[in-house]
């Protein structure tokens, strides 16, 4: 291993669901203490800790977190940056580490998401008294959303799916149900996820509308959990034991973006152009091919998205996406399995928590160690997340092969 | 008609009234890149001058979703989409249409239309508008 290389050197995640005896610091707790335990390491030999949470931004929750796992004094990164916050903590302790200041870090995502229900929408406040008053950097005279589109996540990533569907050819309001149908198989799987239940393809288009083609099940579950990672050196890694080099993960790619600048960004966020750029970029730093990877977790929010990001990573030539689904390629038992946890849908979307606990469930099959789900010699995978606003994140790992 | 004047407020400021009700957007001089709200720079080449220019009333649906669970107090179902107003894309309500996937279709033409959004103590009239389909 080369000395600058990066590890993912221990990993773990809390089950997903609704944890109404735990609070986030609870939640951020366990999975750290589990992390440093499947490290083999101790509080004591961290020197940085990237602390994930957007609910509560502005809380301090890696203070928190300290004062429940170990004040050691070392510096601390409160980080929030929409659904992108788990990856964008793992990619704040991963560049401490490579910047050569600290030996060992630590990145933990927490967050309590049950019951919250739908996110984004509803707008300003109602106008005080009755008179018509222009606010905000729009002049708006009334709340735009509903009036002016939708502020909704469902139905924001619906368009997403949607505009799709009109660049590169209609996509059915089956084929967007039929991979949530797939994600929810998944999670049979899994018992770390929120919901293990199979649903069949009438259940999932029969199921509430949310915004159309998004039904109920076909968006992710809200509910709590967390994941944290510790991350070293492979100067380091070599000093440790024979067990800790052969579980430990190689980070072969860690790449953040945001959206660069498009003629329709202000109108629908982008959420193809900053998830291609960091695939691409990724691609590159890992010299790794779309072909090459065994096992691939996407930000599903919504079945929607799940589709656009077969092509923004490039899991299929442009335009092909539905052709790449209905091939069956991102079934567990296709050539390109995608989010064999469940995904977003069903394994559920603790914000913070999620874009450690995508890389954990890739961690999981890159160690041999997924039980029942195990991808059969998983040697590289790749986790994406994106957060609206916008940011992504995407890493891709590798078994020690020791 | 009424001695009292009855005057209007469009919902946002980028929709101008006159002398036919259509948008407005903040064109950057240098590159061209176009924005409903103020831009402090743009976003796409930095500069800072900023030119207003009249979009097309009329365009293309080019995404739309029938949102049918939205924050207390939103009537739904309705239909948000994308118009392609000639280069400019536009949020907007798609209105005057039954809200489902039979009937709003992608790449069907629409055009901009107002509809008021009621009138205050003062007497001022809110205008809001959407796109309807082009019959």
């Amino acid at each position: 291993m080369a000395t600058d290389d990066i590890w993912i050197l221990g990993i773990a995640m809390t089950k997903f669901g609704k944890h109404t005896d735990k609070d986030i610091v609870d939640l951020g707790a366990e999975a750290a203490m589990a992390a440093l335990t499947d490290a083999g390491v101790s509080m004591g030999d961290i020197g940085v800790l990237a602390a994930g949470n957007l609910m509560a931004a502005g809380a301090g929750f890696g203070q928190q977190l300290q004062k429940q796992i170990g004040q050691t004094g070392i510096p601390v990164y409160n980080v929030a940056n929409a659904c992108a916050t788990g990856a964008t903590a793992l990619r704040t302790a991963i560049m401490a580490v490579k910047s050569g200041e600290v030996r060992m870090g630590l990145a933990v995502g927490a967050e309590k998401l049950a019951g919250a229900g739908l996110l984004g929408g509803g707008g300003q406040s109602k106008k005080d008294g009755n008179k018509w008053e222009p606010r905000g950097r729009y002049g708006a005279v009334a709340p735009t959303d509903g009036r002016i589109g939708t502020d909704t996540m469902p139905g924001t990533f619906a368009q997403v799916g949607m505009e799709y569907g009109h660049k590169y050819g209609e996509v059915s309001f089956e084929t967007f149900a039929r991979i949530s149908e797939k994600n929810h198989a998944h999670s049979t799987l899994n018992p770390l996820a929120a919901y293990q239940k199979r649903f069949t393809i009438e259940e999932i288009m029969g199921d509430m509308m949310i915004a159309y083609p998004n039904t109920r099940p076909m968006c992710s579950a809200n509910c709590d959990g967390a994941a944290a990672a510790v991350v070293t050196t492979g100067e380091v890694l070599r000093t440790l034991s024979k067990e800790q080099q052969r579980r430990a993960i190689k980070v072969s790619a860690s790449v953040l973006t945001t959206d660069p600048y498009q003629e329709a960004c202000q109108i629908l966020p982008d959420v193809n152009t900053l998830t291609r750029n960091a695939a691409r970029q990724a691609y590159e730093a890992a010299g790794v091919s779309p072909s090459d990877l065994d096992l691939v977790e996407l930000h599903d929010c919504f079945a929607t998205a799940e589709l656009v990001h077969y092509d923004n990573l490039m899991l299929c030539p442009e335009g092909g996406a539905v052709e790449f689904f209905e091939s069956g390629a991102p079934w567990r038992d296709g050539s390109t399995p995608v989010n064999v946890s469940g995904g977003l849908q069903s394994k559920g979307h603790p914000i913070a928590a999620t874009g450690i606990a995508n890389i954990w469930e890739v961690c999981h099959h890159l160690r041999g160690e997924a039980g029942p789900r195990q991808i059969a010699d998983a040697k590289v995978g790749l986790a994406h997340v994106i957060g609206l606003g916008s940011a992504c994140g995407v890493h891709i790992l590798e078994r020690s092969g020791l | 008609m009424s001695a009292s004047t009855t005057s209007q407020l469009p919902i946002v400021s980028y929709l101008s009234l006159e002398p036919s009700p259509h948008l407005v957007a903040n064109e950057c001089t240098a590159c061209g890149a176009r924005f409903f709200d103020r831009r402090n720079a743009c976003a796409a080449c930095f500069a800072t001058t900023f030119r207003p220019v009249d979009i097309e009333t009329e365009g293309v649906l080019t995404s739309f979703t029938i949102v049918a669970f939205a924050a207390p107090g939103i009537p739904v179902p309705f239909v948000a989409g994308i118009v392609k107003c000639g280069s400019t894309s536009v949020r907007a309500n798609i209105i005057n249409c039954e809200p489902n996937p039979d009937t709003v279709k992608l790449g069907m033409k629409v055009r901009l239309v107002t509809y008021s959004l009621g009138t205050d103590d003062d007497g001022v009239e809110a205008v809001g508008f959407g796109f309807e389909p082009v019959a």
